[in-house]
């Protein structure tokens, strides 16, 4: 989707901009590879083949990782001690296993030796198994979008159901598809962020979205592929690989074939108060399955916006998109992966307000000309007026095809007045049709002069973006983080909710899972 | 009530009792109205939809826009005349109780008043995610053109974030000697609002010794007016409250010389 630049912007300057970011990102990735995570070896079972909740649901995957943590700990990875109790015949297969452990009848150690080489090739099979599921998974898809094709035009256009029930999401989501909706997103009930484990099965229940579970996910993904074949084009599938169990919600995307994954390396640290370093161990692990998986993620940025003003706080976006990018490939994903976020949400009553969004929004097309960015519509000043609102997201739209955005969130005229009737929906949709039909080729004959308002606006943010990361890496990215210079919110390394289930690595430490992703081996 | 300044600002043209809503003649009654059918689009459908206005006291009533959604819905746009009369002397609202303050004024009452910054801690609480409403109240940024408490020198702000557990509201609130707990609720689903406010009164009066309870607000676009002594909170504030109408409520309630605190037991 790159074709030539709009905006000028100093070569040398982006490059500094993108050397400060690795400078600010190494530590923590240093940091993220010398920890492991509650949730990491819970995927890592998961991928073993581990599923399934007890009768309280549970699931088996919490109860085996909580026994092996509180007999032997989790430095070593959960796996060995797991495979090393398969093999000395404590029971026959995982499942066995975690509800012998649920009972308190399992005795776990860490072998030594010829057992330990051995044990730890058990644990590679297994989990090596569910990672050739993903790949499958990737094949598969690579397969139904050449024969379905892509979407006829981009941006795609993105949109969002929640009931907080399946079996509405699904015809909702199918009805939506048909509309024209490229992109399909189930958006997670609100308090799942914060579960310390996974929810199982088809839910019909939840406050202001519904759960990701795998079941969930197989039946969505199941109902999208038949629209697929109905509507001619590969409808895909978005949740969210955030919050407290961010590695298995990645992984249950890989194994249930979900295309994109909303995944952002702050976001549950500045709006969720999830502890930081959790964050960015999850986070990596992740970001690795989503590389495997062929998953596109989606980065968060739209949300510093709306908590600090889209003006001041413009750079803020640059730079954060910059250190996603980044972890991003560090993790091993590439450009057409990386779904980075930014919004319009300046204040409409800021004179001018439209050339600054275009302004900002050129500078990310410029920035990663590779990247199919995610386009978020206006939330923080639609105030109620569902006419004003509807005009606003029609500027929206324009700007989002004027500057060649990748994916775009159909906004809601009756944002944060209620969940969307079925005709808001209707609406919003020949909103962005019209405004794709009526100026989809405007791109063509848009040429901002160089010394004009946009394009100075442009490299002022970059300028602006380039000093505070210069600064972050200085004073080092978590201190950042615990003084507020995202979103205005301070969050210390040594606080936040998950922290207790952060572990450091022993030199042993062995997941095979973590060294099938690395190293890329099927086996 | 002690002023009631602001109930009597300029003298205003006499509105008449009884009103009906304008449209561009004085008692048109006119209004319009959108919603949607389970219906196929046809002839039958325009037809219930007209059928709904009428009952709905609009006639006459005109559809004006009819258009399918799909195959098994329609979407209509009505306009027509209300035959419905609004009686003012039947509406009842809650007028502010308290003065509006400058945060100049507040902070010179808090110094006098109390001698010491008075502690305000704020949260979004259970799954309640979204930080709107009490950021703009509490961070320094503010909302509508005023600064947030953050900003004023004599408030100390603890904003706990989202999705704060009521214990541990409790447990910072009384770690930091709060005056006041100022609690946030835009998720409103299966009424998720009054629960979670419900909830939180309800540890508080536990947690804390009769009559030491520091003073409940919540705030959130969907509570109702005169809801708050239900859900056991001092206040309720409603859609773009400001933080200076926050502020000034604040001293009113617990900075004395002012009317002794009404307390919700």
């Amino acid at each position: 989707m790159s074709t030539t630049p709009l905006i000028y912007l100093d070569a040398s300057q982006v490059r500094q901009a993108r050397s400060l970011a690795r400078r600010a990102g190494a530590p923590v990735v240093k940091l993220a590879k010398a920890h492991t995570t509650v949730s990491v070896e819970r995927a890592t079972l998961r991928l073993a083949g581990l599923t399934g909740a007890d009768h309280e649901g549970q699931p088996w995957v919490n109860h085996l990782v909580d026994a092996v943590r509180g007999q032997v700990g989790l430095e070593h990875g959960v796996t060995t001690p797991v495979f090393d109790a398969l093999r000395a015949g404590a029971a026959p297969d995982l499942l066995t296993l975690a509800q012998q452990s649920a009972a308190g009848s399992v005795t776990f150690r860490l072998p030594e030796g010829r057992d330990l080489k051995a044990t730890q090739r058990a644990a590679r099979t297994a989990v090596a198994r569910g990672i050739r599921t993903i790949d499958a998974q990737r094949a598969v898809r690579d397969r139904l979008i050449r024969r379905h094709g892509d979407p006829k035009q981009t941006p795609w256009i993105y949109l969002i159901v929640a009931t907080g029930d399946i079996d509405e999401d699904i015809p909702q989501a199918q009805a939506a598809a048909r509309e024209g909706a490229d992109v399909i997103a189930v958006i997670r009930s609100t308090g799942q962020s914060l579960l310390d484990f996974v929810p199982e099965g088809a839910t019909h229940e939840g406050f202001a979205g519904t759960y990701a579970t795998q079941e969930n996910f197989r039946l969505m993904r199941a109902a999208l592929d038949e629209t697929s074949r109905e509507v001619g084009r590969y409808v895909r599938l978005t949740n969210y690989a955030s919050g407290l169990c961010m590695p298995e919600i990645a992984t249950l995307a890989g194994l249930e074939r979900l295309d994109m994954m909303l995944n952002d390396s702050m976001y549950g640290i500045l709006f969720r108060d999830i502890n930081p370093i959790r964050t960015f161990v999850d986070q990596r692990f992740s970001r690795q399955i989503h590389a495997r998986a062929g998953i596109i993620i989606n980065t968060g940025e739209d949300n510093y916006l709306t908590t600090a003003d889209a003006v001041d706080a413009a750079h803020t976006v640059t730079v954060s998109q910059l250190l996603n990018e980044y972890f991003a490939k560090e993790a091993g994903l590439e450009d057409w992966q990386l779904g980075l976020g930014h919004a319009f949400e300046i204040n409409p009553e800021v004179p001018e307000s439209f050339r600054l969004e275009l302004a900002h929004a050129l500078l990310a097309r410029t920035l990663f000309p590779d990247a199919p960015l995610k386009w978020m519509p206006p939330t923080k000043h639609m105030t109620g007026d569902v006419f004003r609102g509807y005009l606003l997201d029609g500027f929206f739209n324009l700007a989002g095809t004027m500057t060649g955005q990748g994916i775009l969130l159909v906004g809601m005229m009756t944002e944060a007045v209620v969940t969307p009737f079925l005709s808001d929906r209707d609406l919003a949709l020949q909103n962005v049709r019209y405004v794709l039909d009526a100026a989809g080729g405007l791109r063509e004959d848009f040429h901002p002069p160089r010394d004009g308002f946009i394009q100075t606006r442009s490299r002022h943010v970059l300028g602006e973006a380039v000093d505070l990361l210069d600064r972050i890496a200085t004073d080092g990215l978590l201190d950042a983080i615990a003084d507020g210079t995202f979103g205005l919110m301070k969050r210390p390394a040594d606080h936040g909710k998950g922290l207790d289930g952060v572990i450091v690595r022993a030199p042993d430490y062995d997941n095979p899972a973590v060294t099938l992703l690395e190293t890329g081996a099927t086996r | 009530m002690t002023n009631r300044k602001h109930l009597r600002e300029t003298p205003r043209k006499v509105t008449p009792q009884i009103v009906r809503p304008y449209g561009d003649t004085t008692g048109d009654g006119m209004v319009q109205m959108s919603f949607t059918l389970p219906l196929p689009h046809d002839k039958r459908a325009e037809g219930a939809a007209l059928q709904l206005a009428k009952k709905m006291g609009m006639d006459p009533a005109l559809v004006v826009h009819a258009k399918p959604i799909g195959p098994d819905f329609t979407f209509f746009v009505v306009y027509g005349s209300s035959n419905h009369l609004v009686d003012l002397s039947q509406v009842h609202v809650q007028e502010r109780e308290f003065p509006l303050l400058t945060p100049k004024e507040v902070n010179v009452a808090v110094k006098r008043g109390l001698r010491r910054p008075l502690v305000v801690v704020g949260a979004c609480i259970g799954t309640d995610a979204h930080t709107v409403g009490i950021d703009a109240i509490l961070n320094i940024k503010g909302f509508a053109g005023e600064k947030g408490l953050e900003y004023y020198s004599e408030i100390t702000v603890v904003n706990l974030g989202a999705q704060v557990l009521v214990p541990e509201l409790v447990a910072k609130a009384r770690a930091a000697h709060a005056d006041a707990v100022l609690v946030s609720q835009v998720v409103t689903q299966k009424d998720a609002h009054i629960h979670n406010v419900s909830q939180m009164t309800a540890a508080f009066r536990e947690a804390y010794p009769a009559g030491k309870v520091p003073l409940l607000v919540a705030g959130g676009p969907r509570f109702e007016d005169g809801s708050a002594e239900r859900l056991g909170v001092d206040r309720i504030f409603g859609r773009g409250t400001t933080p200076g109408e926050v502020a000034s409520y604040l001293v009113h309630a617990i900075v004395p010389p002012a009317t002794p605190r009404k307390k919700a037991s």
